[in-house]
Protein backbone atom coordinates (compact mmCIF):
# COMPACT_ATOMS: atom_id res chain seq x y z
CA UNK A 1 0.00 0.00 0.00
CA UNK A 2 1.19 3.52 -0.78
CA UNK A 3 1.44 5.85 2.23
CA UNK A 4 -1.39 8.33 2.69
CA UNK A 5 -2.57 10.97 5.12
CA UNK A 6 -5.89 10.52 6.86
CA UNK A 7 -8.58 12.79 8.20
CA UNK A 8 -11.96 12.26 9.72
CA UNK A 9 -14.91 14.35 8.54
CA UNK A 10 -17.71 14.99 11.01
CA UNK A 11 -20.15 16.59 8.57
CA UNK A 12 -20.97 16.38 4.88
CA UNK A 13 -19.99 20.00 4.43
CA UNK A 14 -16.60 19.26 5.94
CA UNK A 15 -16.12 16.16 3.79
CA UNK A 16 -16.83 17.94 0.52
CA UNK A 17 -14.67 20.95 1.34
CA UNK A 18 -11.80 18.65 2.35
CA UNK A 19 -12.16 16.92 -1.01
CA UNK A 20 -12.38 20.23 -2.89
CA UNK A 21 -9.12 21.43 -1.35
CA UNK A 22 -7.22 18.21 -2.04
CA UNK A 23 -7.39 16.71 -5.54
CA UNK A 24 -5.53 13.58 -4.42
CA UNK A 25 -8.09 12.75 -1.73
CA UNK A 26 -10.65 9.98 -1.73
CA UNK A 27 -13.60 9.35 0.53
CA UNK A 28 -13.52 6.09 2.45
CA UNK A 29 -16.79 4.57 3.67
CA UNK A 30 -16.82 0.85 4.58
CA UNK A 31 -13.47 0.53 2.84
CA UNK A 32 -14.24 -2.97 1.60
CA UNK A 33 -13.57 -2.10 -2.03
CA UNK A 34 -11.17 0.81 -1.73
CA UNK A 35 -8.79 -0.86 0.75
CA UNK A 36 -8.85 -4.11 -1.17
CA UNK A 37 -7.58 -2.21 -4.23
CA UNK A 38 -5.15 -0.03 -2.27
CA UNK A 39 -3.43 -3.16 -0.98
CA UNK A 40 -2.69 -4.11 -4.58
CA UNK A 41 -1.73 -0.50 -5.43
CA UNK A 42 -4.47 -0.45 -8.04
CA UNK A 43 -5.89 2.51 -6.12
CA UNK A 44 -3.25 4.90 -4.73
CA UNK A 45 -4.92 7.86 -3.02
CA UNK A 46 -2.54 10.18 -1.16
CA UNK A 47 -5.19 11.28 1.29
CA UNK A 48 -8.24 9.55 2.76
CA UNK A 49 -11.30 11.34 4.08
CA UNK A 50 -13.10 9.07 6.52
CA UNK A 51 -16.84 9.72 6.10
CA UNK A 52 -18.05 7.27 8.75
CA UNK A 53 -18.91 10.08 11.17
CA UNK A 54 -20.95 12.36 8.91
CA UNK A 55 -24.34 10.84 9.82
CA UNK A 56 -26.46 9.93 6.75
CA UNK A 57 -27.22 6.60 8.40
CA UNK A 58 -31.02 6.81 8.40
CA UNK A 59 -33.77 5.51 6.13
CA UNK A 60 -36.61 8.04 5.98
CA UNK A 61 -39.91 8.55 4.17
CA UNK A 62 -39.90 11.10 1.31
CA UNK A 63 -42.71 13.58 0.61
CA UNK A 64 -43.87 11.60 -2.43
CA UNK A 65 -44.33 8.36 -0.49
CA UNK A 66 -40.95 6.85 -1.28
CA UNK A 67 -37.82 6.28 0.79
CA UNK A 68 -34.59 8.19 1.21
CA UNK A 69 -31.69 5.90 2.07
CA UNK A 70 -28.74 7.71 3.65
CA UNK A 71 -25.43 7.14 1.86
CA UNK A 72 -23.89 5.60 4.99
CA UNK A 73 -26.67 3.09 5.70
CA UNK A 74 -24.93 -0.28 5.84
CA UNK A 75 -26.03 -3.01 3.45
CA UNK A 76 -27.15 -5.18 6.41
CA UNK A 77 -29.32 -2.42 7.86
CA UNK A 78 -30.86 -1.63 4.48
CA UNK A 79 -31.72 -5.27 3.77
CA UNK A 80 -33.27 -5.62 7.24
CA UNK A 81 -35.30 -2.41 7.22
CA UNK A 82 -38.98 -3.21 7.68
CA UNK A 83 -40.17 -0.80 4.94
CA UNK A 84 -37.66 -2.07 2.44
CA UNK A 85 -38.59 -5.68 3.20
CA UNK A 86 -42.27 -4.93 2.79
CA UNK A 87 -42.38 -2.49 -0.14
CA UNK A 88 -39.10 -3.03 -2.00
CA UNK A 89 -38.31 -6.64 -1.24
CA UNK A 90 -36.34 -7.01 -4.48
CA UNK A 91 -33.79 -4.67 -2.90
CA UNK A 92 -33.56 -6.66 0.34
CA UNK A 93 -33.21 -9.84 -1.71
CA UNK A 94 -30.47 -8.38 -3.89
CA UNK A 95 -28.52 -7.11 -0.91
CA UNK A 96 -28.49 -10.43 0.93
CA UNK A 97 -27.43 -12.17 -2.29
CA UNK A 98 -24.23 -10.10 -2.30
CA UNK A 99 -20.88 -10.56 -0.56
CA UNK A 100 -20.87 -12.03 3.00
CA UNK A 101 -22.43 -11.14 6.35
CA UNK A 102 -19.15 -9.56 7.48
CA UNK A 103 -18.83 -7.43 4.35
CA UNK A 104 -22.47 -6.33 4.37
CA UNK A 105 -22.03 -5.03 7.92
CA UNK A 106 -19.38 -2.60 6.63
CA UNK A 107 -20.48 -1.94 3.06
CA UNK A 108 -22.48 1.27 2.60
CA UNK A 109 -25.16 2.31 0.13
CA UNK A 110 -22.89 4.81 -1.62
CA UNK A 111 -19.80 2.58 -1.50
CA UNK A 112 -21.72 -0.32 -3.00
CA UNK A 113 -22.85 1.81 -5.96
CA UNK A 114 -19.30 3.09 -6.42
CA UNK A 115 -17.39 -0.17 -6.12
CA UNK A 116 -15.21 -0.54 -9.18
CA UNK A 117 -16.55 -2.23 -12.28
CA UNK A 118 -13.93 -4.91 -12.63
CA UNK A 119 -12.69 -8.26 -13.85
CA UNK A 120 -10.00 -10.72 -12.66
CA UNK A 121 -7.41 -9.16 -15.00
CA UNK A 122 -8.04 -5.79 -13.41
CA UNK A 123 -6.69 -7.32 -10.18
CA UNK A 124 -3.70 -8.94 -11.88
CA UNK A 125 -1.21 -6.10 -12.08
CA UNK A 126 1.06 -8.15 -14.37
CA UNK A 127 -1.56 -8.09 -17.13
CA UNK A 128 -2.58 -5.26 -19.43
CA UNK A 129 -5.91 -3.66 -18.53
CA UNK A 130 -7.37 -0.48 -20.01
CA UNK A 131 -9.28 0.22 -16.85
CA UNK A 132 -6.26 0.01 -14.57
CA UNK A 133 -3.84 1.53 -17.05
CA UNK A 134 -5.61 3.36 -19.87
CA UNK A 135 -4.25 2.42 -23.29
CA UNK A 136 -2.47 -0.76 -22.15
CA UNK A 137 -4.99 -3.10 -23.77
CA UNK A 138 -7.63 -5.50 -22.50
CA UNK A 139 -6.49 -8.95 -21.39
CA UNK A 140 -10.01 -10.33 -21.42
CA UNK A 141 -10.17 -10.27 -25.22
CA UNK A 142 -8.53 -13.50 -26.18
CA UNK A 143 -8.22 -14.43 -22.52
CA UNK A 144 -10.67 -16.08 -20.16
CA UNK A 145 -13.89 -14.16 -20.63
CA UNK A 146 -16.47 -16.54 -19.23
CA UNK A 147 -17.52 -14.09 -16.49
CA UNK A 148 -17.46 -10.98 -18.66
CA UNK A 149 -20.02 -8.67 -20.21
CA UNK A 150 -22.03 -9.53 -23.30
CA UNK A 151 -23.83 -6.27 -24.02
CA UNK A 152 -22.94 -2.58 -24.08
CA UNK A 153 -19.29 -3.61 -24.38
CA UNK A 154 -16.51 -1.90 -26.31
CA UNK A 155 -13.19 -2.93 -27.80
CA UNK A 156 -11.59 -1.36 -24.75
CA UNK A 157 -13.30 -3.28 -21.94
CA UNK A 158 -15.80 -6.06 -21.27
CA UNK A 159 -15.91 -5.97 -17.45
CA UNK A 160 -19.19 -6.23 -15.54
CA UNK A 161 -20.49 -4.13 -12.67
CA UNK A 162 -20.45 -6.46 -9.68
CA UNK A 163 -23.16 -4.90 -7.49
CA UNK A 164 -26.30 -6.86 -6.74
CA UNK A 165 -27.85 -3.91 -4.91
CA UNK A 166 -27.55 -1.66 -7.95
CA UNK A 167 -29.47 -4.13 -10.15
CA UNK A 168 -32.47 -3.95 -7.82
CA UNK A 169 -32.16 -0.16 -7.62
CA UNK A 170 -32.16 0.01 -11.43
CA UNK A 171 -35.37 -2.02 -11.55
CA UNK A 172 -36.89 0.30 -8.92
CA UNK A 173 -35.86 3.54 -10.73
CA UNK A 174 -33.80 4.80 -7.81
CA UNK A 175 -32.18 8.23 -7.87
CA UNK A 176 -28.80 9.23 -6.51
CA UNK A 177 -28.56 12.53 -4.60
CA UNK A 178 -25.22 14.30 -4.48
CA UNK A 179 -23.52 17.48 -3.29
CA UNK A 180 -20.37 19.09 -4.68
CA UNK A 181 -17.65 21.10 -3.02
CA UNK A 182 -19.31 24.41 -3.96
CA UNK A 183 -22.52 23.27 -2.27
CA UNK A 184 -24.49 22.58 -5.46
CA UNK A 185 -26.76 19.57 -5.27
CA UNK A 186 -28.09 17.35 -8.01
CA UNK A 187 -30.16 14.23 -8.45
CA UNK A 188 -29.00 11.59 -10.92
CA UNK A 189 -31.41 8.86 -12.08
CA UNK A 190 -29.66 5.53 -11.60
CA UNK A 191 -29.98 4.85 -15.34
CA UNK A 192 -27.58 7.75 -15.95
CA UNK A 193 -25.28 7.10 -13.01
CA UNK A 194 -23.02 4.34 -14.32
CA UNK A 195 -21.38 4.57 -17.74
CA UNK A 196 -20.70 2.12 -20.53
CA UNK A 197 -16.98 1.56 -21.16
CA UNK A 198 -16.66 3.16 -24.60
CA UNK A 199 -13.01 4.15 -25.01
CA UNK A 200 -12.73 5.45 -21.43
CA UNK A 201 -13.39 2.33 -19.33
CA UNK A 202 -11.49 3.86 -16.40
CA UNK A 203 -14.35 6.38 -15.98
CA UNK A 204 -17.20 4.34 -14.57
CA UNK A 205 -19.77 6.84 -13.35
CA UNK A 206 -20.92 10.36 -14.17
CA UNK A 207 -19.95 11.59 -10.73
CA UNK A 208 -17.46 14.46 -10.76
CA UNK A 209 -14.24 14.54 -8.79
CA UNK A 210 -15.02 15.36 -5.17
CA UNK A 211 -18.78 14.98 -5.68
CA UNK A 212 -20.31 13.30 -2.66
CA UNK A 213 -23.32 10.97 -2.57
CA UNK A 214 -25.68 11.91 0.26
CA UNK A 215 -28.55 9.51 -0.39
CA UNK A 216 -30.36 7.19 -2.74
CA UNK A 217 -34.11 7.68 -3.09
CA UNK A 218 -36.73 5.17 -4.12
CA UNK A 219 -40.03 6.30 -5.65
CA UNK A 220 -43.33 5.35 -3.99
CA UNK A 221 -43.83 1.56 -3.82
CA UNK A 222 -44.98 -0.07 -7.06
CA UNK A 223 -46.24 -3.32 -5.54
CA UNK A 224 -46.09 -6.47 -7.66
CA UNK A 225 -44.17 -9.66 -7.00
CA UNK A 226 -40.57 -8.68 -6.41
CA UNK A 227 -37.94 -11.24 -7.23
CA UNK A 228 -34.15 -11.34 -7.30
CA UNK A 229 -32.46 -14.38 -8.79
CA UNK A 230 -28.70 -14.73 -8.89
CA UNK A 231 -26.86 -17.48 -10.75
CA UNK A 232 -23.26 -18.05 -9.68
CA UNK A 233 -20.54 -20.69 -9.54
CA UNK A 234 -21.27 -21.55 -5.91
CA UNK A 235 -24.44 -21.27 -3.86
CA UNK A 236 -23.25 -18.34 -1.74
CA UNK A 237 -20.49 -15.72 -1.53
CA UNK A 238 -19.72 -15.40 -5.23
CA UNK A 239 -20.30 -12.72 -7.84
CA UNK A 240 -23.15 -13.17 -10.29
CA UNK A 241 -22.69 -14.82 -13.64
CA UNK A 242 -26.18 -13.51 -14.35
CA UNK A 243 -28.78 -12.00 -12.08
CA UNK A 244 -32.33 -10.74 -12.58
CA UNK A 245 -34.21 -8.18 -10.50
CA UNK A 246 -37.86 -8.34 -11.55
CA UNK A 247 -41.08 -6.65 -10.44
CA UNK A 248 -44.07 -8.43 -11.96
CA UNK A 249 -47.64 -7.17 -11.65
CA UNK A 250 -50.70 -9.47 -11.41
CA UNK A 251 -51.55 -8.83 -15.09
CA UNK A 252 -48.12 -10.08 -16.17
CA UNK A 253 -46.65 -6.69 -17.04
CA UNK A 254 -43.61 -5.45 -15.19
CA UNK A 255 -39.97 -4.51 -15.40
CA UNK A 256 -36.62 -6.15 -14.96
CA UNK A 257 -32.94 -5.31 -14.75
CA UNK A 258 -30.08 -7.71 -15.47
CA UNK A 259 -26.80 -8.08 -13.61
CA UNK A 260 -23.60 -9.79 -14.72
CA UNK A 261 -24.05 -8.89 -18.38
CA UNK A 262 -22.81 -5.31 -18.74
CA UNK A 263 -20.58 -2.54 -17.46
CA UNK A 264 -23.65 -1.17 -15.66
CA UNK A 265 -27.00 -2.48 -14.43
CA UNK A 266 -28.77 -3.39 -17.68
CA UNK A 267 -32.37 -2.50 -18.37
CA UNK A 268 -34.24 -1.76 -21.61
CA UNK A 269 -37.71 -0.21 -21.91
CA UNK A 270 -38.41 -2.37 -25.00
CA UNK A 271 -37.63 -5.45 -22.96
CA UNK A 272 -39.95 -4.45 -20.11
CA UNK A 273 -42.71 -4.04 -22.71
CA UNK A 274 -42.16 -7.66 -23.83
CA UNK A 275 -42.38 -9.12 -20.34
CA UNK A 276 -45.99 -10.14 -20.73
CA UNK A 277 -45.12 -12.02 -23.92
CA UNK A 278 -42.67 -14.20 -21.98
CA UNK A 279 -39.06 -14.67 -20.95
CA UNK A 280 -37.78 -15.49 -24.42
CA UNK A 281 -39.19 -12.34 -26.01
CA UNK A 282 -38.18 -10.12 -23.13
CA UNK A 283 -34.64 -11.53 -22.86
CA UNK A 284 -34.13 -11.20 -26.62
CA UNK A 285 -35.27 -7.59 -26.55
CA UNK A 286 -32.95 -6.82 -23.66
CA UNK A 287 -29.92 -8.43 -25.31
CA UNK A 288 -30.66 -7.59 -28.95
CA UNK A 289 -27.32 -5.78 -29.29
CA UNK A 290 -25.27 -8.39 -27.45
CA UNK A 291 -21.76 -9.15 -28.72
CA UNK A 292 -20.69 -12.11 -26.62
CA UNK A 293 -17.32 -13.85 -26.78
CA UNK A 294 -17.12 -17.58 -27.45
CA UNK A 295 -16.71 -18.13 -23.72
CA UNK A 296 -19.60 -16.07 -22.46
CA UNK A 297 -22.19 -16.73 -25.14
CA UNK A 298 -23.91 -19.04 -22.63
CA UNK A 299 -25.05 -15.94 -20.73
CA UNK A 300 -27.64 -15.22 -23.43
CA UNK A 301 -29.42 -18.49 -22.66
CA UNK A 302 -28.80 -18.09 -18.98
CA UNK A 303 -30.54 -14.70 -18.92
CA UNK A 304 -33.56 -16.15 -20.70
CA UNK A 305 -33.80 -19.10 -18.33
CA UNK A 306 -33.19 -17.06 -15.20
CA UNK A 307 -35.87 -14.61 -16.29
CA UNK A 308 -38.16 -17.55 -17.04
CA UNK A 309 -37.59 -18.87 -13.53
CA UNK A 310 -38.29 -15.43 -12.07
CA UNK A 311 -41.54 -15.13 -14.03
CA UNK A 312 -42.60 -18.61 -12.93
CA UNK A 313 -41.83 -17.68 -9.33
CA UNK A 314 -43.93 -14.52 -9.74
CA UNK A 315 -46.90 -16.59 -10.94
CA UNK A 316 -46.47 -19.25 -8.27
CA UNK B 1 -36.80 -2.79 13.23
CA UNK B 2 -34.16 -5.35 14.08
CA UNK B 3 -32.30 -4.81 17.29
CA UNK B 4 -28.80 -4.52 15.84
CA UNK B 5 -29.90 -1.65 13.68
CA UNK B 6 -31.37 0.08 16.71
CA UNK B 7 -28.19 -0.53 18.59
CA UNK B 8 -26.17 1.09 15.85
CA UNK B 9 -28.42 4.12 15.69
CA UNK B 10 -28.43 4.58 19.43
CA UNK B 11 -24.67 4.21 19.56
CA UNK B 12 -24.32 6.92 16.97
CA UNK B 13 -26.76 9.12 18.81
CA UNK B 14 -24.63 8.54 21.86
CA UNK B 15 -21.56 9.64 19.90
CA UNK B 16 -23.35 12.79 18.85
CA UNK B 17 -24.49 13.62 22.34
CA UNK B 18 -21.07 12.90 23.77
CA UNK B 19 -19.57 15.12 21.07
CA UNK B 20 -21.85 17.87 22.36
CA UNK B 21 -20.62 17.23 25.89
CA UNK B 22 -17.04 17.42 24.68
CA UNK B 23 -17.73 20.76 23.05
CA UNK B 24 -19.24 22.05 26.27
CA UNK B 25 -16.60 20.77 28.65
CA UNK B 26 -13.56 20.60 26.43
CA UNK B 27 -12.89 16.98 27.41
CA UNK B 28 -11.86 14.83 24.47
CA UNK B 29 -13.41 11.41 24.22
CA UNK B 30 -15.07 9.01 21.85
CA UNK B 31 -15.29 10.33 18.27
CA UNK B 32 -13.29 13.43 19.17
CA UNK B 33 -11.95 15.57 16.36
CA UNK B 34 -8.38 14.91 15.29
CA UNK B 35 -5.66 17.41 16.10
CA UNK B 36 -5.10 19.48 12.94
CA UNK B 37 -1.44 18.49 12.54
CA UNK B 38 -2.32 14.77 12.46
CA UNK B 39 -4.22 15.31 9.22
CA UNK B 40 -0.88 15.95 7.52
CA UNK B 41 0.83 12.85 8.87
CA UNK B 42 1.11 9.34 7.52
CA UNK B 43 0.57 8.01 11.04
CA UNK B 44 -2.03 8.75 13.69
CA UNK B 45 -2.88 7.80 17.23
CA UNK B 46 -5.99 5.76 17.79
CA UNK B 47 -7.73 4.69 20.98
CA UNK B 48 -10.14 1.80 21.20
CA UNK B 49 -10.92 -1.00 23.59
CA UNK B 50 -10.04 -4.60 22.84
CA UNK B 51 -11.88 -7.15 24.93
CA UNK B 52 -12.73 -4.46 27.45
CA UNK B 53 -9.18 -3.13 27.81
CA UNK B 54 -8.41 0.41 26.65
CA UNK B 55 -5.60 0.59 24.11
CA UNK B 56 -3.87 3.59 22.60
CA UNK B 57 -1.62 3.09 19.60
CA UNK B 58 0.44 5.25 17.29
CA UNK B 59 0.07 3.59 13.92
CA UNK B 60 1.00 4.07 10.30
CA UNK B 61 -2.31 4.94 8.62
CA UNK B 62 -1.92 1.85 6.42
CA UNK B 63 -2.18 -0.53 9.37
CA UNK B 64 -5.30 -2.67 9.18
CA UNK B 65 -7.24 -3.50 12.32
CA UNK B 66 -6.03 -7.08 11.81
CA UNK B 67 -2.35 -6.07 11.83
CA UNK B 68 -2.89 -3.74 14.78
CA UNK B 69 -4.28 -6.67 16.77
CA UNK B 70 -1.66 -9.20 15.71
CA UNK B 71 1.51 -7.19 15.21
CA UNK B 72 1.06 -4.33 17.65
CA UNK B 73 -1.07 -5.78 20.44
CA UNK B 74 0.35 -9.28 19.94
CA UNK B 75 -3.08 -10.85 20.08
CA UNK B 76 -2.56 -13.58 17.54
CA UNK B 77 -5.87 -15.37 17.99
CA UNK B 78 -7.31 -13.48 15.04
CA UNK B 79 -5.85 -15.00 11.87
CA UNK B 80 -4.78 -13.65 8.50
CA UNK B 81 -5.82 -15.84 5.60
CA UNK B 82 -6.32 -13.93 2.38
CA UNK B 83 -5.98 -10.32 3.62
CA UNK B 84 -8.66 -9.39 1.04
CA UNK B 85 -12.05 -10.02 2.62
CA UNK B 86 -12.44 -13.41 0.97
CA UNK B 87 -11.93 -15.99 3.71
CA UNK B 88 -13.25 -14.70 7.06
CA UNK B 89 -10.23 -15.88 9.12
CA UNK B 90 -9.82 -12.32 10.42
CA UNK B 91 -13.42 -11.92 11.63
CA UNK B 92 -13.77 -9.88 14.84
CA UNK B 93 -16.70 -8.13 16.48
CA UNK B 94 -16.89 -4.33 16.49
CA UNK B 95 -19.72 -3.00 18.65
CA UNK B 96 -21.07 -6.54 18.53
CA UNK B 97 -21.10 -6.74 14.73
CA UNK B 98 -18.83 -9.05 12.78
CA UNK B 99 -16.46 -7.55 10.24
CA UNK B 100 -13.37 -8.60 8.31
CA UNK B 101 -10.57 -6.89 10.24
CA UNK B 102 -8.24 -7.17 7.21
CA UNK B 103 -10.39 -4.75 5.20
CA UNK B 104 -10.60 -2.05 7.85
CA UNK B 105 -8.02 0.55 8.83
CA UNK B 106 -7.14 0.66 12.51
CA UNK B 107 -7.21 4.47 12.56
CA UNK B 108 -10.86 4.31 11.53
CA UNK B 109 -11.75 2.57 14.81
CA UNK B 110 -11.35 5.51 17.18
CA UNK B 111 -13.56 4.86 20.21
CA UNK B 112 -14.75 1.43 19.05
CA UNK B 113 -15.27 -1.63 21.22
CA UNK B 114 -13.58 -4.59 19.63
CA UNK B 115 -14.00 -8.21 20.67
CA UNK B 116 -11.64 -10.93 19.45
CA UNK B 117 -11.58 -14.67 20.03
CA UNK B 118 -9.44 -14.04 23.14
CA UNK B 119 -12.23 -11.89 24.56
CA UNK B 120 -15.04 -14.36 23.92
CA UNK B 121 -13.57 -16.88 26.33
CA UNK B 122 -10.34 -18.30 27.70
CA UNK B 123 -9.33 -21.85 28.66
CA UNK B 124 -11.30 -22.69 31.78
CA UNK B 125 -14.00 -20.13 30.97
CA UNK B 126 -14.93 -20.83 27.38
CA UNK B 127 -17.76 -19.15 25.53
CA UNK B 128 -20.60 -21.63 24.82
CA UNK B 129 -19.71 -21.45 21.12
CA UNK B 130 -16.09 -22.37 21.84
CA UNK B 131 -17.28 -25.29 23.97
CA UNK B 132 -19.59 -26.44 21.17
CA UNK B 133 -16.78 -26.33 18.59
CA UNK B 134 -14.69 -28.56 20.86
CA UNK B 135 -17.58 -30.91 21.55
CA UNK B 136 -18.54 -31.29 17.87
CA UNK B 137 -14.98 -31.35 16.55
CA UNK B 138 -15.69 -28.21 14.52
CA UNK B 139 -12.12 -27.88 13.23
CA UNK B 140 -9.13 -29.79 11.95
CA UNK B 141 -6.04 -27.57 11.63
CA UNK B 142 -7.84 -24.81 13.54
CA UNK B 143 -6.61 -21.90 11.43
CA UNK B 144 -10.07 -20.72 10.40
CA UNK B 145 -11.57 -21.45 13.81
CA UNK B 146 -11.26 -18.09 15.61
CA UNK B 147 -12.96 -16.44 12.65
CA UNK B 148 -15.59 -19.17 12.47
CA UNK B 149 -16.40 -18.77 16.16
CA UNK B 150 -16.54 -14.96 16.14
CA UNK B 151 -18.68 -15.11 13.04
CA UNK B 152 -21.06 -17.72 14.44
CA UNK B 153 -21.60 -15.78 17.68
CA UNK B 154 -22.62 -12.78 15.57
CA UNK B 155 -24.75 -14.94 13.24
CA UNK B 156 -26.97 -16.02 16.14
CA UNK B 157 -27.34 -12.36 17.17
CA UNK B 158 -28.23 -11.40 13.60
CA UNK B 159 -30.91 -14.08 13.50
CA UNK B 160 -32.27 -12.91 16.85
CA UNK B 161 -32.34 -9.36 15.48
CA UNK B 162 -34.43 -10.68 12.55
CA UNK B 163 -31.93 -9.75 9.85
CA UNK B 164 -32.84 -11.67 6.68
CA UNK B 165 -30.49 -13.82 4.59
CA UNK B 166 -30.39 -15.13 1.04
CA UNK B 167 -32.26 -18.30 2.08
CA UNK B 168 -34.95 -16.58 4.15
CA UNK B 169 -38.21 -17.66 2.51
CA UNK B 170 -40.59 -15.00 3.78
CA UNK B 171 -39.20 -11.49 4.22
CA UNK B 172 -42.09 -10.63 6.57
CA UNK B 173 -41.84 -13.63 8.89
CA UNK B 174 -39.54 -13.92 11.90
CA UNK B 175 -36.19 -15.46 10.93
CA UNK B 176 -35.33 -18.74 12.67
CA UNK B 177 -32.00 -20.46 13.27
CA UNK B 178 -32.38 -23.44 10.93
CA UNK B 179 -29.25 -25.26 9.70
CA UNK B 180 -29.99 -23.86 6.24
CA UNK B 181 -30.00 -20.29 7.57
CA UNK B 182 -26.80 -20.87 9.53
CA UNK B 183 -25.01 -22.44 6.57
CA UNK B 184 -25.85 -19.50 4.31
CA UNK B 185 -24.85 -16.92 6.90
CA UNK B 186 -21.51 -18.64 7.52
CA UNK B 187 -20.53 -18.57 3.84
CA UNK B 188 -18.08 -15.73 4.48
CA UNK B 189 -15.93 -18.11 6.53
CA UNK B 190 -13.96 -20.54 4.43
CA UNK B 191 -12.46 -23.70 5.95
CA UNK B 192 -9.84 -25.32 3.75
CA UNK B 193 -9.90 -28.44 5.90
CA UNK B 194 -13.60 -28.78 5.14
CA UNK B 195 -14.84 -29.05 8.73
CA UNK B 196 -18.11 -27.50 7.63
CA UNK B 197 -20.57 -30.18 8.70
CA UNK B 198 -19.22 -30.24 12.26
CA UNK B 199 -19.13 -26.45 12.37
CA UNK B 200 -22.83 -26.33 11.48
CA UNK B 201 -23.57 -28.93 14.14
CA UNK B 202 -21.75 -26.90 16.77
CA UNK B 203 -23.60 -23.69 15.90
CA UNK B 204 -26.97 -25.45 15.64
CA UNK B 205 -26.33 -26.93 19.08
CA UNK B 206 -25.76 -23.49 20.61
CA UNK B 207 -28.71 -22.02 18.70
CA UNK B 208 -30.95 -24.81 19.96
CA UNK B 209 -29.94 -24.48 23.59
CA UNK B 210 -30.55 -20.74 23.38
CA UNK B 211 -33.97 -20.94 21.69
C1 LIG C 1 -14.70 -10.94 -1.17
C2 LIG C 1 -15.75 -9.97 -1.65
C3 LIG C 1 -16.92 -10.43 -2.22
C4 LIG C 1 -17.89 -9.54 -2.66
N1 LIG C 1 -19.03 -10.03 -3.24
C5 LIG C 1 -19.99 -9.16 -3.67
C6 LIG C 1 -21.19 -9.64 -4.27
O1 LIG C 1 -21.41 -10.84 -4.42
N2 LIG C 1 -22.11 -8.72 -4.66
C7 LIG C 1 -21.92 -7.38 -4.49
O2 LIG C 1 -22.80 -6.62 -4.85
N3 LIG C 1 -20.79 -6.90 -3.95
C8 LIG C 1 -19.82 -7.76 -3.54
N4 LIG C 1 -18.67 -7.27 -2.99
C9 LIG C 1 -18.42 -5.83 -3.02
C10 LIG C 1 -18.97 -5.07 -1.84
O3 LIG C 1 -20.38 -5.03 -1.94
C11 LIG C 1 -18.38 -3.66 -1.91
O4 LIG C 1 -17.01 -3.76 -1.60
C12 LIG C 1 -19.05 -2.69 -0.97
O5 LIG C 1 -20.41 -2.55 -1.27
C13 LIG C 1 -18.37 -1.32 -1.05
O6 LIG C 1 -18.92 -0.45 -0.07
P1 LIG C 1 -17.96 0.33 0.95
O7 LIG C 1 -18.82 1.21 1.76
O8 LIG C 1 -17.09 -0.62 1.69
O9 LIG C 1 -17.12 1.18 -0.09
P2 LIG C 1 -15.65 1.81 0.01
O10 LIG C 1 -14.65 0.77 -0.31
O11 LIG C 1 -15.49 2.59 1.26
O12 LIG C 1 -15.74 2.85 -1.19
C14 LIG C 1 -15.90 2.48 -2.55
C15 LIG C 1 -15.79 3.74 -3.40
O13 LIG C 1 -16.87 4.61 -3.16
C16 LIG C 1 -16.42 5.91 -2.82
N5 LIG C 1 -17.41 6.46 -1.88
C17 LIG C 1 -17.92 5.83 -0.78
N6 LIG C 1 -18.90 6.57 -0.22
C18 LIG C 1 -19.03 7.69 -0.98
C19 LIG C 1 -19.89 8.82 -0.93
N7 LIG C 1 -20.83 8.97 0.03
N8 LIG C 1 -19.77 9.78 -1.88
C20 LIG C 1 -18.83 9.64 -2.86
N9 LIG C 1 -17.99 8.61 -2.94
C21 LIG C 1 -18.08 7.63 -2.03
C22 LIG C 1 -15.03 5.72 -2.27
O14 LIG C 1 -14.23 6.88 -2.45
C23 LIG C 1 -14.54 4.56 -3.12
O15 LIG C 1 -14.06 5.03 -4.34
C24 LIG C 1 -17.70 -8.14 -2.52
C25 LIG C 1 -16.51 -7.66 -1.92
C26 LIG C 1 -15.54 -8.56 -1.49
C27 LIG C 1 -14.30 -8.01 -0.85
S1 LIG D 1 -12.35 -6.31 -19.31
FE1 LIG D 1 -11.97 -4.22 -18.59
S2 LIG D 1 -11.28 -4.57 -16.51
FE2 LIG D 1 -11.02 -6.54 -17.54
S3 LIG D 1 -8.93 -6.54 -18.45
FE3 LIG D 1 -10.29 -5.71 -19.99
S4 LIG D 1 -10.12 -3.50 -19.68
FE4 LIG D 1 -9.42 -4.45 -17.78
S1 LIG E 1 -7.90 -12.46 6.13
FE1 LIG E 1 -9.61 -11.11 6.22
S2 LIG E 1 -11.08 -12.17 5.05
FE2 LIG E 1 -9.30 -13.36 4.73
S1 LIG F 1 -9.98 -26.19 10.39
FE1 LIG F 1 -8.34 -25.99 8.96
S2 LIG F 1 -9.05 -24.30 7.78
FE2 LIG F 1 -10.78 -24.75 8.97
Amino acid sequence: MKAFTYERATSVQQAVSMAASNPDARFIAGGTNLLDLMKLQIETPLHLIDINHVGLDKIEATDDGGLRIGAMVRNTALAADEHVRRDYSVLSRALVAGASGQLRNKATTAGNLLQRTRCPYFYDTNQPCNKRQPGSGCSAFGGFSRQHAVVGTSEACIATHPSDMAIAMRALDAKVETVKGDGTRRTIPIADFHRLPGDTPHIETNLERGEFITAVTLPAPIGGKQIYRKVRDRASYAFALVSIAAVVQPDGTGRFAIGGVAHKPWRMGEADAQLKAGAREAARAALADARPTEQNRYKLDLVERTLGAALAEAKG
Amino acid sequence: MPRLVHLEVSRRDLLKSSAATIAATGVAGVGAAQPAEDKMKSSNTVSFTVNGKAEKLELDNRTTLLDALREHLHMTGTKKGCDHGQCGACTVLVAGQRINSCLSLAVMHEGDEITTIEGLGQPGALHPMQTAFVKHDGFQCGYCTPGQICSSVAVLEEIKANIPSHVTKDMQAKVTATPEEIRERMSGNICRCGAYSNIIEAITDVAGSRA
